[in-house]
């Protein structure tokens, strides 16, 4: 029987909002506060949903050990703290969340072989959320 | 079609063991879950129905109902319960959070008459949750 699990996880980063396509009067109508030049910071959230038949001998969906163990050595160890836009992940691409949650999806979905990759949903604030989930329509 | 969900709160004990594995394994596989004496957890159970809106009473389903169903059907099974030893689904079915919800899937589909079971959501912690569509 397929079942779907949901694990959820939280790192803080700060960011800035730029794009070097835009000039200096777009990057501010277009990002407003977030286009200080200091950066700023955010308490994600990040909730990874895996999916796959429930193994009859563990009853479990994928060994959340092993959902946690890749969790922080490919994406907490690798954003937590840090200042996203001094990533190479954002060297090209602007650090919003929509890119961040991307960029975690596509991690998981290289790297993760324990179960399959429903969806990855970010919490910016916690009024604003993202999700991704590939080429597919999201479920609700 | 609406989407309606009910959320219920229940309090359990269970332990993660496969009879069918030796000690080193179990211990292996579920590490502290493993302990034969048990853990305990405050779950959120979620129950999400659809249906069309009726026209006369302006509800997909009758809340008091459904309520009614979610506590006859899972919490008085399982709230306040060692799962593995009171809940007959676990009798051989290892208690995890995703086997809770197609236990609590199973429960609530037969005896739901107006609307129709969309999606079963359990919460171990507030970190953790499992969702079952029914077979798919």
């Amino acid at each position: 029987m397929k079942a779907h699990l949901t694990r959820r996880y939280h790192f803080s980063a700060s960011h800035r909002l730029h794009s070097e396509e835009m000039s200096s009067e777009e990057n501010l109508s277009t990002y407003g506060k977030c286009n200080n030049p200091h950066g700023h910071g955010h308490n994600y959230t990040l909730e990874v949903t895996v999916s796959g038949p429930v193994d009859p001998s563990t009853g479990m969906v994928c060994n959340l050990v092993d959902l946690d163990n890749f969790v922080e050595r490919e994406v907490l160890s690798r954003f937590d703290l840090e200042n996203l836009n001094t990533l190479t992940e954002f060297a090209k691409t602007v650090p919003t969340t929509e890119n961040l949650c991307i960029e975690i999806y596509e991690i998981l979905q290289r790297g993760f072989s324990h179960a399959h990759l429903e969806k990855v949903r970010m919490e910016e604030t916690m009024l604003n959320s993202f999700e991704y989930t590939g080429e597919n329509e999201p479920r609700h | 079609m609406v989407y309606l969900t009910r959320k219920a709160e229940f309090s359990a004990s269970h332990y993660y063991h496969n009879d069918a594995l030796s000690p080193e394994e179990n211990q292996r596989l579920f590490g502290k879950c493993n302990n034969p004496h048990g853990h305990g957890h405050n779950y959120t159970l979620e129950v999400t129905v659809k249906g069309e809106v009726d026209a006369r009473s302006g509800f997909v389903v009758d809340l008091k109902q459904l309520k009614e169903i979610m506590q006859r059907e899972v919490l008085d099974a399982m709230d306040h319960r060692f799962l593995n030893k009171e809940v007959p689904e676990f009798f051989r079915q290892i208690p995890t959070t995703e086997n809770i919800a197609i236990a609590a899937w199973q429960r609530l589909a037969p005896k739901l008459k107006q609307a129709q079971l969309h999606r079963v959501r359990v919460y171990e912690t507030p970190d953790l949750f499992a969702d079952y569509y029914g077979e798919e």
